[in-house]
């Protein structure tokens, strides 16, 4: 097999690890390895990521799911937001600096990131 | 209500393509005193009608490259198998302390990537 297709088989199988592991994540290791290790733009490299993650997810979805992980009285309120909260987000993508959003985003993710390991 | 809340804002920020799910797991978790292993099953079950929503239009506009798509999901599958099994296995407590760790290089990454 070539070099080209283990590293694909390889950041699959990391992806699939952090997403089953961690139950999300598996973009945020797709979308920098299409980009920085498969020279794929940015913007086709998120829609790609969708395409791999949705499978892999529902894979994970039924294993939780069997193991009594999935709560469905809390799963469907927050659906329901998260639904309407996406719409939302993605007509705000091209009207709000994304960039000072990201440091924001990235300062309150260590700081939450602290709370979750020394709570 | 509060729920609802919580799916609403993670919601606006997976939309941005930032990942909903680093802010919807501890806010269930820190908040809403929910087991680590549920919180990451509430968040792998929200995605699916959102990334269904977005694959159909990135699928018309013809933005997917499956060349590429198709081998990683064939190693993901693997890994997606792997990982839930330890997910679901391990002590709630020490996921929760690893998904901190987790979150940690998320928000380093995001804090000191250039570009863009």
């Amino acid at each position: 097999m070539d070099k080209k297709k283990l590293k694909l088989l390889f950041i699959g199988l990391v992806a699939g690890l952090v997403n089953g592991l961690f139950g999300s994540g598996g973009g945020t290791i797709v979308v920098p390895a299409l980009v920085f290790l498969m020279g794929v733009n940015d913007y086709k490299a998120h829609a790609t990521a969708i395409s791999i993650i949705l499978p892999l997810s529902i894979i994970s979805t039924i294993i939780y799911f069997t193991n009594d992980s999935i709560p469905f009285n809390i799963a469907i309120p927050v659906t329901l937001g998260g639904i309407i909260g996406s719409f939302l987000g993605a007509k705000l993508l091209n009207k709000i600096p994304i960039n000072i959003l990201r440091k924001i985003f990235g300062s309150v993710i260590i700081y939450t990131a602290i709370r979750m390991i020394w709570k | 209500m509060i729920l609802i809340l919580v799916g609403f804002l993670s919601g606006i920020i997976s939309g941005m393509g930032i990942g909903g799910g680093t802010i919807l797991i501890p806010s269930l978790v820190l908040f809403n005193n929910i087991k680590q292993q549920d919180a990451q099953g509430v968040n792998l079950i929200v995605f699916l009608p959102v990334a269904i929503t977005a694959l159909y239009t990135h699928y018309k506009k013809g933005n997917i490259d499956f060349s590429f798509a198709k081998l990683i999901i064939l190693g993901g599958i693997i890994g997606a198998i792997i990982g839930s099994f330890l997910a679901t296995s391990i002590n709630p407590l020490s996921l929760r302390k690893y998904f901190g760790i987790f979150l940690l290089l998320i928000g380093a990454y995001e804090l000191f990537k250039k570009k863009e």
